[in-house]
């Protein structure tokens, strides 16, 4: 069947071509393109060093790509400079497997971080806190130590972070990486509710059993091609 | 800015000992150029004071006429840089050695001493060249016999006084890349250990400008702090010479010449941290 099962609205981050080369590594990403629509799920997936971090990279504009444009939320990374990077990551969310969060505070300092960081009034910031934590479902573990709190609860704390800005995209890359299956349907069950709330979700993931149960529209890489965009399940195998 | 002076304060206590070597560096760099700075402020004092007394004698062939004289002195007068021309007559040198070598007043009774233009030039115009034309001018004239002035006295001062600005400000030029590159150091130890947060500022949407400025306004206070240190210690330097020396008008710096120093340590302290971070945030 057709690739395009996806209802796609206006583009909220376009691919054209895009192109990456690492110097002396070789190429990540060869001729990719693709749009995603206001508040659409999409997943990534492929082998490992297929390029799906390379492209959330390319979101979030860590990495510029060599050739081809990759446009995010109006920002092109032909045209964007330096300084309006900022711009773009604040209607942004990242998410990544491995946390990053910081270690030695608690879940609420973690939080209260971020919006420091983008200038939220100090007086908000308690409140918007609270609500975030709400919102990720940790609304009783604000004063825990990280270490207290398992690897699930530790990824909503980086999903709580990653929603200071209200964002228009959220980029996770395998957010549930870490995870056994309980804790990973609870965070998939978590991006869902964010998406259903009009945020658009790129995922990167290896777990195809979670792709073939959501039946939601998945980007397949091999290295560095892009060799299927669509949501039939039953492509994951030639994935 | 609140958050980012707590996190500039945070930094004094995450790292006490690089925080108090990078300001001992700065005072240390800035003490150095003060002392010579200090050093070269009193030679010019000297200077000015041995300038005063630079003046140009010019001999008269016997037998001049006074009018003649009178002439030349109100020519000179009217010559630039030239404060005042005297004559001395023949008499009053005569008496004028009396007086000074009383003891031998004696041997002066028949004494026939030259008569003589006393010239004295303006400030501004004591330096070698300046003294020079007035010496050819004053051979232009044909009832000159010589022309006396501490050619060479002028010209060691001057040179002495070169070399002393040229090693001081060498000096403090080199002090000072020190500095910057230790405060450079010290802020990059700061910067590495908070290479997380910084990394999770940038992805949330922190502007450069926001991550830089806790690291600016450390260096800032640390320079500050290092030019104040550096001031007290010249201030101690500056009273023990004095002591040593047994006069008490070493001069100290003036106000906005020690307020220069401390903003000299800021900006070491500032420039030092901005190269530092700035690596680091065109690295990610
Ligand atoms: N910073 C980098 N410098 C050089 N090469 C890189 C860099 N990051 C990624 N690569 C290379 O780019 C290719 C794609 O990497 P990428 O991280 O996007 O893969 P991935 O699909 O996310 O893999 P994984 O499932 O292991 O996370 C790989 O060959 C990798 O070695
Ligand atoms: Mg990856």
């Amino acid at each position: 069947m057709g690739t395009t099962a996806s209802p796609r609205g206006p583009g909220i981050v376009r691919f054209t071509k895009v192109a990456l080369e690492y110097p002396r590594r070789g190429t990540a990403l060869t001729d990719v393109s693709f749009e995603v629509a206001k508040g659409e799920f999409v997943f990534l997936t492929g082998h490992s060093g297929a390029g799906k971090s390379t492209i959330l990279k390319l979101v979030a504009m860590q990495e510029r790509p060599t050739h081809g444009d990759v446009r995010v939320t109006g920002y092109s990374s032909t045209t964007a400079k330096r300084r309006d990077i900022p711009k773009l990551r604040r209607k942004l969310g990242i998410v990544f497997q491995d946390f990053r969060l910081l270690e030695d505070r608690s879940v609420e300092q973690n939080i209260a971080f971020a919006l420091e960081v983008i200038g939220t009034p100090p007086g908000a910031i308690a409140p918007k806190v609270a609500r975030l934590l709400t919102q990720v479902g940790l609304a009783s573990k604000g004063t825990s130590q990280l270490h207290e709190l398992s690897g699930g609860e530790q990824q909503r704390v980086a999903i709580a972070r990653a929603l200071v800005n209200d964002p228009l995209v959220l980029v996770a890359d395998e957010p549930t990486g870490n995870l056994d299956a309980k804790a990973t349907s609870g965070i998939f069950q978590l991006l869902r509710d964010i998406n259903a709330a009009g945020t658009a979700v790129l995922m990167a993931t290896h777990d195809l059993s979670l792709i073939h149960r959501s039946g939601l529209r998945f980007l397949a890489l091999d290295r560095g091609h892009l060799v299927y965009d669509g949501d039939d399940a039953s492509r994951l195998a030639t994935a | 800015m609140r958050l980012a002076l707590r996190e500039a304060m945070l930094g004094f206590r995450r790292a006490p000992l690089l925080s108090v070597l990078g300001i001992v560096t700065i005072a240390f760099s800035l003490f150095s150029v003060g002392v010579f700075a200090l050093v070269a402020l009193n030679v010019r004092d000297a200077i000015r004071a041995i300038e005063d007394r630079v003046e140009i004698r010019a001999y008269l062939t016997a037998g001049t006429e006074d009018d003649q004289v009178a002439i030349a002195v109100s020519d000179l007068e009217s010559q630039p840089g030239v404060a005042k021309a005297t004559y001395v007559s023949p008499d009053q040198a005569l008496e004028r050695a009396k007086k000074e070598f009383v003891a031998f007043g004696d041997e002066f009774e028949d004494a026939v001493l030259p008569g003589s233009i006393e010239l004295r030039l303006k400030e501004g115009f004591r330096d070698p060249q300046a003294v020079d034309k007035v010496a050819t001018l004053l051979k232009a004239y044909p009832f000159i016999d010589d022309v006396r002035y501490g050619r060479e006295w002028i010209e060691k001062i001057y040179r002495l006084r070169s070399v002393a600005a040229a090693v001081g400000g060498g000096l403090g030029v080199v002090f000072a890349l020190a500095a910057v590159i230790i405060i450079g150091a010290t802020i990059r130890m700061e910067v590495l250990a908070r290479a997380r947060e910084i990394k999770i500022m940038q992805l949330v949407g922190a502007t450069d400008g926001f991550i830089r400025s806790p690291f600016l306004i450390e260096g800032c206070l640390k320079g500050l702090a290092g030019g104040v240190l550096a001031l007290l210690l010249a201030y101690v330097a500056q009273v023990i010479v004095s002591g040593a020396l047994g006069y008490a008008d070493v001069r100290f710096f003036a106000p906005w010449q020690a307020l220069l120093g401390v903003v000299a340590g800021a900006v070491i302290g500032v420039l030092g941290s901005l190269m530092s971070v700035g690596r680091h945030l065109r690295q990610v």
